[in-house]
């Protein structure tokens, strides 16, 4: 956690819809001036932590605290929070300007401070000369800009964004989220931002909080949940990961796949079961015997910066990235460095696994 | 054959019953209005509508009409609105308990209306056990209004429960959050994007109800004499067969006149406008 004052804090909230409970007594703490992304699958309950921050859901238990104030019962019209809906949401009827005017309208704002905030939201999304269009000529990408500077234009204190890369196209979209990081430097408004994508939470955040089944498994900086996944799920939603089930033999050593490797990790105890992460590109392969692990190259895919081959070691299938290709069928060996292996507990059942990562 | 002579092909049924049932009709009353009894040409029939008891039922029938269709939209919204907030389920039902009056006769539904109105009806019969004051609507004009108003009215919210059903959650949910409370997400997004359905709605109702005669005749018990009721009488009681087309048609030219306005509005709405 950073050391920016606390702006919201969800204490034990808790909710369902019908018999599906989405979030079970959530904990989430997020700070002032901070890129949060709340990443996970869908149906993970992000969506639904992110309805409960604008006022559009209310809690089944638990309370939201705003700046030390408690608005679990604010109503969403009452709360310095905008959004940045999925699907746009523009007002069809409205033309762009009228659309970005409608929050300072609502305020009765004077006609010259609405001018000025318009050309200056326009020019921040970088749609000057769009004043007088109606939205559905517009292409997705520019909807969504205006989208976001109708959000802007209040100075929330929140600016939450659910999903809003999502209908857009590759290219569009790395565009987009270096402009959002720019935006928010710009603005010094907090973002929350809610996504599926892994790689638009690593590249835009200040903190990642990674979600699934209405708990919070992980939460930290994008470089601390890539590099460090506490537990499977983590591993495997960030990332190409190798998830080996392993024993660790005393502290600083593991045996993977009947091997002792040294590692950096201790505290795990001494011959305990325990899961390693190792991801694809910290793997070092080395012609057949020089390395750790013997195995055979079963299969190479070209991706452009690397190659993406599968090794079979015994019978547990590597994924390995590397920029010097190996042929199908040759032998090769692997070996990781200490610092490269990540160690984790083995959770004993799926709830317990939750509990744990709760608090 | 192309797809487009296919098409023409298909839509001879309703071509053939248009040019039977409206086209020649009309030919018929046009020729009926521009010529006298001897069948010479004159003006007379068409100009008739200025004359005073013919001008006064049709100012009578326009505000019978406004009324009407301004009570309609007063209770087609916050019904729709309502209906909004339901579940699907229970909307569904809702609407089908609407429509239910419509599978019914429109006389029959009238009749029950008097039935209902009259001065020893069933509303003075419930009044009586009350213990309060009957109440003497039957053959007035309130009568009629409410008759009218009653016959019209899903033909007022249907229309505008489909233009409103059509808005996505996502924008008054965008509405609210940048402030909008209950109201002003109604007047600034819901009202202005369920226009296309009011103005069907209005164009359903306004008209109709200008000429309802049967319901002047059984609820007003023929003291509110509406347009309607006069260019019946011309052609039933007093077979004045010219006189009865020319009032139909300066009643059709005002019509055709008046309508373009209220739909040409609409087309205006969706345009831009300067803040």
């Amino acid at each position: 956690m950073s050391d920016r004052p606390v702006l919201i804090h969800l204490e034990h909230v808790s909710k369902s819809f019908g018999n599906s409970l989405v979030l079970d007594d959530l904990d989430l703490t997020i700070c002032k001036n901070e890129f949060v992304t709340l990443l996970g699958p869908s149906g993970c309950g992000k969506t639904t932590t992110l309805r409960i921050i604008g006022g559009f859901e209310r809690p089944d238990s638990g309370r939201v605290i705003f700046q030390g104030e408690d608005i679990t019962g604010v109503p969403a019209n009452k709360r310095p929070i905008n959004t940045v809906f999925q699907k746009y949401a523009l007002f069809p009827h409205m033309t762009v300007e009228e659309n970005v005017a409608f929050g300072l309208r609502i305020r009765k704002k004077s006609r010259e401070y609405i001018r000025e905030k318009i050309d200056y939201a326009l020019k921040l999304v970088n749609l000057e000369g769009f004043e007088k269009r109606m939205p559905k000529s517009l292409s997705g990408g520019q909807q969504q800009r205006v989208a976001i500077a109708r959000a802007i234009v209040n100075e929330p204190e929140v600016l939450l964004l659910d999903e809003p890369l999502g209908a857009l196209d590759l290219k569009l979209r790395q565009e987009m989220q270096y402009e959002l990081i720019r935006m928010k430097n710009e603005l010094g408004i907090t973002f929350i931002y809610v996504t599926h994508d892994q790689e638009e939470a690593l590249t835009m955040s200040d903190n990642v909080v990674v979600m699934n089944q209405g708990y919070i498994q992980q939460e930290g900086s994008p470089q601390k949940i890539y590099d460090e996944p506490e537990n499977a799920f983590v591993a495997d939603f960030i990332g190409d990961s190798n998830i080996i089930r392993s024993t660790m033999v005393r502290d600083r050593l593991v045996n993977i796949l009947g091997i002792e490797f040294e590692c950096v990790d201790t505290g795990f105890g001494e011959n305990r079961p325990v899961d390693v992460v190792i991801r694809p590109e910290d793997i070092v392969l080395a012609p057949e015997r020089e390395g750790a692990l013997n195995g055979e190259v079963t299969d190479v895919i070209f991706k452009g910066v690397h190659y993406e081959m599968c090794i079979m070691t015994g019978d547990f299938e590597w994924i390995v990235h590397s920029t010097r290709r190996s042929e199908p069928g040759s032998g090769v060996s692997i070996s990781v460095d200490p610092f490269d292996i990540q160690i984790m507990n083995i959770p004993e059942s799926e709830d317990e696994e939750a509990v744990k990562l709760d608090i | 054959m192309t797809s487009e002579k296919k098409g023409w092909g298909l839509s001879f049924p309703f071509i053939l019953w248009s040019v039977g049932f409206t086209l020649i009709p009309l030919a018929v009353i046009t020729r009926y209005a521009f010529t006298d009894p001897d069948g010479g040409l004159t003006l007379d029939n068409v100009l008739a509508m200025g004359n005073r008891i013919n001008g006064q039922a049709f100012l009578v029938s326009l505000l019978v009409a406004f009324i009407c269709t301004l009570l309609c939209v007063l209770l087609a919204y916050p019904m729709v609105m309502a209906i909004r907030r339901l579940n699907l389920s229970s909307s569904a039902f809702i609407l089908i308990f609407l429509i239910l009056p419509m599978w019914m006769n429109f006389i029959l539904r009238i009749l029950a209306w008097q039935m209902i109105l009259s001065d020893n009806g069933i509303l003075n019969h419930f009044l009586t056990i009350l213990g309060l004051p009957k109440v003497f609507i039957a053959n007035t004009w309130l009568a009629v209004i409410i008759g009218v108003t009653y016959d019209y009215f899903p033909y007022m919210m249907l229309p505008i429960y489909t233009a409103v059903s059509a808005i996505e959650k996502d924008i008054t949910e965008a509405a609210r959050d940048l402030g909008a409370g209950t109201l002003g997400v109604f007047t600034r997004v819901i009202f202005p994007l369920s226009l296309p359905g009011l103005f069907s709605g209005i164009t359903m109702v306004f008209v109709p109800s200008m000429t309802s005669f049967a319901v002047a005749d059984i609820l007003g018990g023929g003291k509110t004499q509406l347009i309607g009721n006069i260019i019946e009488q011309e052609f039933m009681r007093s077979s004045e067969m010219n006189l009865g087309s020319g009032l139909s048609i300066s009643l059709m030219i005002f019509m055709l006149i008046t309508l373009p306005v209220t739909v040409g509005r609409s087309g205006k709405e969706e345009g831009s406008r300067d803040i």
